[in-house]
């Protein structure tokens, strides 16, 4: 009996090896070195017409958004720019999106929207591959692709809206550095963890641009790391100006870091005498704003992500650009955009928080 | 073998073919109709693109669905499946970057799965610990397992000639080829369950496994083989997700094995085993996606998908038991008039 229950399983295991052995045999020893060997063609842009500079914008346009995922505050931001938008440009604007940021499910919705007939879709990826073969099949379909917040791969979208480019971020961080030492002393970076990519590109920007004649007497003195935990940045903080006296500027490019020493900072005698800057949420650094720790900081306006990216999407449907580099468009109130290398459009510089405006934001 | 499958049999005539059969048919008959009403109302729906990512969307559920049905109908559970899909994917993304051949890859992930399957039924069977425990043990372990061998990383580079026959269809036509997959081993699982001596022996262990061991079968051999095949289906899976995405992540179907059991318990399997049929179950897998992709197709937000799914699996639950419980009544009254001894049933 043993035996024949065994033997009899063999019928679905065979079946399954048959499958297996059917995929197997398509081809002999496809490995990742040989496939790579090929010279892959990869599909560039599906619009093969030139592009119009003078093509009017497209009045109606279904423009459809497909975050990382609902209900995130800061995307919801991101795509309520969007949606003024598609509102400018009378559009159709819709929201669409998992609750859990998984890259799978993206793919349902993409393949939704492809069924719907959208005209553009913006898309935040949350697998630059995984999302790759439903986008193909969109713009097949004639459907515009733009990425922003997390790209897709290259070959499978129109354009990316970059927020800001690691270059911008880094000059922008060491101006403000300097106008708040007033030209010249001791300055000090609160980073995140020392392994973090996005902190550690920033930081090698900021070394370069300290290097230059102008920036010569800016001394950087200490990066310390505060692990982006709140508690230890707080100690980090702390601990930078107890050992660094004649310190006049923290420059914390995180947000958990330039909250926690604005909050160390705004309770002790530091007040008034040390500025903290970096990289921060409005509504977090609102406070140490208001009193007055904080004259300035900076972040890219998730709005005017969603915002661009409506406007590129328009421009791509109507035939103003293709995605190619150098070509020009307009983006309603944040004026002319130049399409990158790569179908990349960068946001610009981050925007600049100051007490005078940092009221008309809520993020 | 001879006395298991009178028992059976008789049992099987009443209960089974009786009661089972009529529910089989309603959900058979409610997912037809709710194929009819989307396709007549919801823009799209009916198009054949969107037939081709219906079956894209329901293969992994409907794949692992079919072992599951064997497992729940001995009575047992598989709460792994989803993790060993993760790990077949992420192994099939590590082996793919040490730059194996893809033909050795898959056969490997596939003989993962089993011995992943083969790990459950260890401990259930061996060690007789019970299935649900195990397999959420497992659970974790298989996706803790998958983002060692992994991480956070993502491999995507795979062979163009294999995420394209995933992701293709037949020919000219708009069949997916992943559907040529489904019907060979529904077919192979239907027959398996309802045509052999195996699937008697799994209605056996299911309705009373002391009663099938009287019979001659083992169930805990059984129950092994059945977590085997549970695990290699489950690797298949994750090979195919893989393929699919063109993506070979450690998170790869996380939260599948709940959309598997709603689809089986939609499908008219009991949960204490003992009962079932793949049609139903093949039923329920296609009403749950085309229900999700047709509220999809008609901006219905993601929260109310989950209240849909929740509310049918209540339903799927709730309406064997109502009507075990209105003819329960019947019965009674019955016996009342008739006065005759009530024939003995067990369940």
């Amino acid at each position: 009996m043993s035996f024949r229950i065994s033997r009899r399983f063999a019928v679905p295991l065979s079946a399954v090896a048959v499958v297996s052995l059917a995929l197997t045999a398509c081809g002999g020893g496809t490995t990742k070195e040989s496939t790579a060997n090929q010279a892959t063609a990869a599909p560039t842009g599906s619009s093969s017409a030139a592009a119009d500079p003078n093509a009017p914008l497209k009045e109606g346009l279904k423009i459809a958004y497909l975050p990382k995922q609902l209900n995130n505050p800061y995307t919801d931001v991101e795509v309520g720019g969007g949606k003024v938008a598609v509102e400018e440009i009378k559009g159709e604007y819709k929201l669409v999106g998992p609750n859990d940021a998984s890259a799978s499910s993206q793919v349902s919705y993409i393949n939704t929207l492809i069924q719907q007939q959208q005209d553009v879709i913006v898309v935040a990826a949350n697998d630059p591959n995984a999302v790759c073969p439903s986008l193909n099949q969109a713009r097949k379909a004639d459907i515009k692709v733009v990425t922003f917040d997390s790209d897709a791969a290259k070959t499978c979208r129109d354009a990316f809206i970059n927020q800001a480019t690691t270059q911008g971020i880094g000059e922008s961080l060491v101006k403000m550095a300097s106008e708040l030492a007033g030209g010249s002393g001791e300055i000090a970076i609160l980073s995140a963890t020392p392994n973090a990519t996005n902190q550690n590109s920033w930081i090698a920007v900021m070394k370069t641009e300290l290097a230059k004649p102008e920036n010569a007497k800016l001394k950087l003195v200490k990066i310390a790391y505060g692990n982006d935990d709140d508690q230890k940045s707080f100690t980090e903080a702390q601990g930078l100006l107890q050992s660094y006296p004649n310190l006049k500027v923290i420059v914390s490019p995180t947000t958990v870091g330039i909250a926690a020493a604005s909050r160390y900072v705004s309770a002790s005698s530091y007040k008034g005498k040390v500025a903290i800057t970096g990289l921060g949420l409005p509504n977090q650094m609102r406070q140490y704003v208001k009193d007055g720790t904080v004259k300035k900081f900076a972040l890219w306006d998730p709005a005017d992500i969603g915002y661009l990216a409506a406007y590129a999407g328009a421009a791509l449907k109507s035939g103003q650009i293709t995605g190619a580099q150098g070509e020009k468009f307009k983006a309603g109130k944040l004026g002319e955009y130049t399409v990158g290398a790569d179908g990349e459009i960068v946001l610009g510089p981050p925007t600049e928080f100051t007490a005078a405006n940092i009221d008309q934001f809520d993020f | 073998m001879s006395a298991d499958s009178t028992a059976l049999g008789a049992d099987r005539t009443s209960g089974l073919a009786g009661r089972f059969a009529n529910w089989n048919v309603a959900i058979i008959a409610v997912t037809v109709v709710v194929l009819i009403v989307a396709a007549a109302t919801v823009q799209n729906f009916g198009t054949s693109q969107n037939f081709g990512f219906l079956v894209l969307d329901l293969l992994p559920i409907a794949l692992v669905a079919l072992p599951m049905t064997l497992v729940i109908v001995t009575g047992e559970i598989d709460l792994s499946v989803a993790s060993a899909l993760g790990l077949s994917s992420a192994v099939m993304g590590y082996l793919w970057n040490s730059n194996q051949p893809i033909e050795t890859i898959i056969p490997l992930c596939l003989l993962l799965g089993a011995v992943l399957g083969a790990v459950n039924g260890f401990f259930v069977t061996v060690l007789g610990l019970p299935s649900l425990a195990v397999t959420i043990g497992t659970l974790a372990l298989y996706r803790g397992l998958a983002f060692v061998v992994l991480g956070d990383s993502a491999v995507a580079d795979f062979p163009a000639l294999y995420t394209d026959w995933v992701t293709g269809s037949i020919g000219g036509t708009s069949i997916p080829n992943v559907l040529i997959i489904i019907v060979a081993l529904a077919a192979v699982f239907g027959v398996t369950l309802h045509a052999t001596p195996i699937g008697r022996a799994v209605f056996a262990v299911g309705a009373s496994e002391q009663a099938a061991r009287f019979a001659g079968v083992r169930p805990g051999r059984l129950k092994f083989w059945l977590y085997v095949v549970s695990g290699l289906v489950a690797g298949l899976a994750g090979v195919l997700w893989t393929l699919r995405y063109s993506s070979a992540r450690a998170d790869n179907g996380a939260g599948l094995e709940l959309a598997v059991v709603a689809a089986v318990l939609l499908g008219g399997v009991s949960i204490f085993g003992g009962k079932g049929a793949l049609p139903g179950v093949i039923a329920g897998v296609l009403l749950l996606a085309s229900l999700q992709n047709a509220l999809r197709l008609s901006d219905v937000s993601n929260e109310a998908l989950n209240v849909v799914t929740g509310v049918l699996l209540i339903v799927s639950v709730l309406a064997p038991n109502l009507a075990n419980a209105v003819r329960g009544s019947l019965q009674r009254r019955r016996h009342r008039t008739d006065s005759t001894p009530r024939p003995e049933r067990r369940h």
